[in-house]
């Protein structure tokens, strides 16, 4: 039917936000070439246009970092926890300040709606440099001991899909304990971790705590197996994370790993229908499925398919996919070429193993990297895309017929980081959430994430938490 | 469609009634022209439910549960859609089209109701090209006039009945209240169920009242207001939803005003949800009108953005979706006066009345 | 070798303890264990990989239901287990002296201290998830909870000179949590540990949630280490190079990883070793205002 209410567009303006033609890496303080001159382009990914040169940091441009840090660490680790604090507190206040600028930025980058950006990544950055900032005084009530002390260097890996949030994740806690880092956002999203090295400029934080090194893998590599880092965060790939758990194998440097998942969304048959479906939406289109704790398996009760089923679909054909800066839009770009051609392999697997395909009439626009909302039903945990993480908007719908049935289905993975229950039925949700081998359980809601809220995996989704009180310990000698 | 409580004869009979039954809707001034459906008796399709207090009992409360934050949520969210340029003239145009202009006081004279009237088929008296309202409503004794002050303009006569708002009267005195109401000429009946029977439990005594009620209409439109701010919880405004939609009702509404808490986002959402999954089970399409509270331009697009996003674009159309307001004309006017010359007017460029 | 009385003793076979059972070894081999002068004391079972498999399927079978189990119930069973030891005290001590060479009075104040342990460790089960879990305030309507849960299958590399004291140390918390155990022996002193399993078997520990295995520890350890369905190790008796080897093969799972540390065994342990094998599972769930009358518009 035709819809006489067609929202215009409505484009957040591009012009908050001053992207310089280069950037280079952030080393004691300082903007700097690499040492091997190198560079890379960054580019939006809902337009292809290139937004910025960015020096690429190889092993030297580490080595220099990681000595800055070093040098950094002593006075740093030393001051008064109140005094680390207050620094913590001027990032915040800075980042709620710039947040417009900065979601706008966020979105050019890394291709989400702003619409995200400005109500879920930019808030929650600051609420976690805030959460932080309060610990750095308090450290003794943590429940570590009297004076746990920091660890030292940390190095840093973080990952595409919330640049600038999976920085506050790192930053924020590491440097509350009193540790100096050293971080390498990913290359298709180095922007916003440049701009926060400004903003440490902005809050006087003294040179060398925080280095920033834009660059690849092999940078992160040289990062991870550094002799003089102490800690090692990474957030990404469960590949890549069990290669430095190997690397750091035999070494005293502590480790913690947030990767992939799998994700199961457990439907009962007496569930609140509508705001479940709504959950299963935000479960898996929430950043165009490039979550590591998306719900990417619904698991639904058989008795009740049809309906859901039927009301997922009219929903999915309300979602809005286009341009990312449009404050309506509810589906944005897919971060790369790469991670696009990657979604649609596994696409074309589930297809080629006999799962069914579907997807809401979808205008997609002529350049940059977009993928249509997609589902499979008539899928089995014998599917291909019921096992791969396909960190992209696509859900696979699978039944169950009893509680035992969906629990043994869910837990039936390598991983173990989230999974959501949908039942009006208190005793079932607290049956389930506690048989679910998963370290952030959503009952009747799905993506939530606090500061205060610990958050990571079971099994080969990682170790360690990162947010709450939990936090600290990655960062902290205990 | 959630998952309804139903026996699978209920959706078929219901459809092949409809099938029947010939679109008696005056459609002359529609501008949506998709499948609209007038009321088939709703008897027959759901004389299952209806056939014991207990029956009805057990299909209230066998609807899906409603989880107040998702809720909440999915409204607040909605509300954050920017609606720009073409699409909020299209929204306020079709907003003022929308509204039920209302006045509802012990103070209420006839002047008072003809110069509402004169408002609703006139809303700018500088810009003659704006959409009349959807109608005036009024008490039952204001309707005579009402219906001479906007008469041969299309503007509806509503007529709040039924011992309105509180509805503590005897049956005969509410059946009363209406006819009085429709032989004075009355399109529409807004009615108030017995929230005093749902709260007790006493369903069947609200679908029965409603029943008699829309018998009593003949032709007028029926509006059954459930007071949403008494019934407290969001399961109970579904259930209310349904019995409204089984007993008959042309629209179901959410509130009288005259409470604390009236319209809002959340409440609306939810009725919308019942009418679209009514429609989907039964074939047959119900209206919603949110009513108190809502005030502003900004207010009433939200509600538009629901009903878009929610039961769609065939309730965009005042046979379907009204605002029951009074002080959100006039911002609705300042807006529009906005779009078109671009500087903001002011309360001195529309009229008071 | 006979009693001082003249009296022939009886000789005690050594076995493997896996699912509740005393199996001897699949491979059918044996190796001597000498006392710390090298006089022989007895011939410990060998173990192969196919033990350790087996080891793992049964400690895989006990952790539904151990972990399962109430906190209260756990504590009850260690409780028992402190009780069981302290009856077979003069066999302990007798078995201490002999492997790790001490004076009779000296692996007395070992064992009292081992037994003095179980009884530390019976006593958390039910508090470590108030010490480290609790309720977090997150900015929304949401009732939010974090709690510890185990891990699962826990590899413990047993510490190679404290026989027993150490072995306790490693092994009560691991259990005390919920998680099931595979534990490797002392290479060269395995003697307390076999017959710490005959105590498990008579203490209400459900069987299979600690197995334990005798034999060469690097043979064991690295089919453990590298094992799928084992999801941490203990590495507290592994040296160096061996360490670093099966933390290598234990990143394929991502097996959570304890790295040895040198540890005075009889100081207070403090939750060091309790919280390496717990997940933190946090639960979120609504809440919200009582209804519709909540949110007024």
């Amino acid at each position: 039917m035709t819809n006489l209410f067609e929202y215009a567009p409505a484009p957040e303006s591009r012009s908050v936000v001053d992207i310089a033609p280069s950037y280079g890496l952030f080393i004691d303080g300082e903007f700097t070439e690499a040492a091997d001159g190198k560079v890379f382009k960054t580019v939006s990914p809902s337009t292809e246009e290139v937004l910025s040169e960015v020096a690429r940091a190889g092993a030297e441009d580490v080595d220099r970092a990681v000595k800055a840090a070093r040098k950094a660490f002593d006075k740093w680790s030393a001051l008064p926890g109140a005094e680390r604090g207050k620094y913590l507190f001027r990032i915040a206040r800075i980042i709620q300040e710039r947040s417009r600028e900065l979601a706008v930025l966020e979105t050019l980058d890394n291709g989400k709606p702003i619409k995200e950006t400005r109500d879920a990544d930019l808030p929650l950055v600051a609420a976690h440099f805030f959460y932080y900032a309060g610990w750095a005084d308090k450290l003794d009530h943590a429940g570590y001991g009297p004076n746990p002390r920091p660890l030292g260097v940390a190095g840093q890996v973080i990952p595409w899909n919330f640049p600038l949030l999976m920085l506050a994740w790192k930053i924020a806690p590491a440097l509350a304990t009193g540790n100096t880092v050293v971080l390498k956002p990913a290359e298709t999203t180095p922007l916003s971790a440049l701009f926060f090295a400004d903003i440490c400029r902005q809050a006087g934080l003294p040179k060398g705590v925080v280095n920033i090194l834009p660059g690849y893998g092999d940078a992160g590599a040289a990062l991870t197996a550094h002799a003089d880092v102490n800690k090692v965060a990474f957030t990404g790939s469960t590949a890549v994370g069990k290669e430095i758990a190997r690397t750091l194998a035999g070494t005293d440097k502590k480790l913690t790993l947030e990767l992939g998942g799998k994700g199961a969304n457990i439907v009962f048959d007496d569930a609140p229908i509508d705001q479940a479906v709504e959950g299963i939406v935000g479960g898996i289109f929430f950043n165009q499925g490039q979550v590591c704790c998306a719900g990417s398996r619904l698991l639904v009760q058989e008795s009740i398919q049809d309906e859901l089923l039927d009301s997922l679909k009219r929903r999915l054909s309300t979602l809005r996919l286009g341009d990312p800066l449009d404050k309506n839009t509810d589906i944005g770009a897919i971060n790369s070429a790469e991670q696009l051609s990657r979604i649609t392999a596994l696409v074309e697997t589930g297809e080629a193993e006999g799962a069914e395909r579907w997807s809401p009439e979808c205008e997609l626009p002529s350049t940059g990297y977009w993928f249509a909302p997609t589902l499979f039903t008539g899928v089995t945990q014998a599917h291909t895309v019921a096992r791969d993480e396909i960190f992209g908007p696509v859900l696979s719908v699978l039944t169950f017929r009893t509680p035992d049935e969906a629990v043994a289905k869910a837990n039936n993975t390598p991983y173990g980081l989230s999974a959501g229950i949908w039942t009006e039925k208190g005793s079932r949700i607290l049956a389930v959430a506690n048989k679910l081998r998963a370290g952030v359980i959503w009952s009747n809601t799905f993506n939530k994430f606090d500061p205060t809220s610990p958050f990571g995996g079971y099994k080969e989704s990682g170790f360690g938490r990162e947010g709450g009180r939990h936090g600290l310990e990655a960062y902290l000698d205990v | 469609m959630p998952p309804v409580p139903k026996s699978d004869k209920l959706a078929k009979a219901a459809r092949a009634q409809k099938a029947l039954k010939a679109d008696k809707a005056d459609k002359a001034d529609k501008k949506v022209k998709s499948v609209k459906t007038e009321q088939a008796p709703a008897e027959a399709p759901f004389a299952d439910v209806t056939a014991s207090d207990a029956t009805l009992r057990r299909f209230l409360h066998g609807l899906p549960g409603v989880d107040t934050v998702g809720l909440e949520a999915r409204a607040a969210a909605l509300g954050t859609r920017s609606i720009k340029t073409t699409a909020k003239a299209y929204a306020i145009d079709l907003a003022i089209s929308m509204i039920d202009l209302t006045t509802l006081e012990g103070a209420d004279t006839a002047g008072k109701v003809r110069a509402l009237g004169a408002k609703a088929v006139h809303p700018d008296p500088t810009d003659r090209g704006t959409p009349t309202t959807a109608a005036v409503c009024v008490y039952p004794d204001m309707v005579a006039t009402a219906k001479a002050a906007v008469a041969g303009s299309g503007v509806k006569v509503a007529s709040v009945a039924t011992a309105f708002p509180a509805g503590r009267a005897a049956l005969g005195v509410k059946l009363a209240d209406t006819k009085d109401a429709v032989a004075a000429g009355a399109d529409e009946i807004d009615m108030v169920i017995d929230r005093g029977a749902f709260l007790s439990g006493n369903y069947m005594k609200v679908y029965e009242e409603i029943r008699a009620v829309k018998e009593a209409c003949g032709d007028a439109r029926l509006k059954v207001i459930f007071e949403t701010g008494e019934l407290s919880t969001y399961d109970n405004i579904r259930r209310a939803s349904w019995i409204g939609m089984i007993a008959g009702a042309d629209f179901i509404k959410t509130s009288t005003g005259k409470v604390g808490v009236n319209a809002t986002p959340a409440n609306t959402l939810l009725m919308l949800e019942a009418v679209r999954d009514f429609r989907a089970q039964t074939g047959v399409q119900v209206g919603v009108k949110p009513a108190g509270g809502i005030r502003s331009t900004k207010d009433a697009i939200k509600f538009l953005v629901l009903v878009n996003e929610t039961a769609g674009p065939d309730w965009l159309d005042n046979h379907w979706f009204r605002f029951g307001a009074s002080s959100l004309l006039n911002d609705l006017l300042m807006q529009r006066q906005k779009l078109a010359t671009g500087r903001y007017s002011g309360p001195d460029y529309v009229t008071v009345d | 070798m006979s009693d001082s009385n003249g009296r022939l003793s009886v000789f005690k076979t050594y076995k493997l303890y896996v699912g509740g059972k005393f199996p001897r070894s699949e491979s059918g081999r044996v190796y001597e264990v000498n006392d710390a002068k090298g006089n022989w004391l007895a011939n410990a079972p060998l173990s192969s990989r196919k033990d350790a498999r087996d080891a793992v399927v049964a400690a895989r079978k006990a952790f539904g239901g151990w972990a399962g189990a109430t906190a209260y119930l756990r504590g009850q069973i260690l409780y028992r287990v402190a009780e069981m030891l302290e009856g077979r005290r003069e066999q302990f001590v007798r078995e201490v002296a002999e492997a790790e060479g001490l004076s009779k009075a000296k692996a007395g104040a070992v064992v009292d201290a081992a037994i003095d342990r179980w009884v530390w460790y019976a006593g958390w089960t039910d508090k470590i998830a108030q010490i480290v879990g609790g309720g977090n305030p997150v900015a929304g309507p949401f009732f939010n909870l974090s709690s510890p849960e185990p891990t699962g299958v826990v590899t413990v590399v047993a510490p190679q000179d404290s026989s027993f004291l150490g072995l306790v140390s490693v092994l009560a918390p691991v259990i005390a949590t919920g998680n099931t155990a595979v534990v490797i022996a002392s290479e060269d002193r395995p003697l307390p540990a076999l017959s710490l399993a005959e105590v498990l078997a008579t203490s209400d520990v459900p069987g299979g949630v600690v197995n334990i295995l005798s034999g060469k520890t690097a043979e064991i350890a690295t089919p453990l280490a590298a094992h799928q369905d084992v999801n941490a190790i203990d590495l507290a008796g592994a040296d160096a190079q061996l360490a670093k080897e099966l933390e290598i093969a234990a990143a394929d799972n991502l097996k959570r990883v304890l790295r040895p540390q040198p540890v005075d065994w009889s100081a207070d342990p403090g939750t060091s070793r309790l919280t390496p094998f717990l997940e933190t599972k946090t639960v979120w769930h609504p809440t919200g205002s009582l209804g519709s009358g909540g949110s007024s518009y």
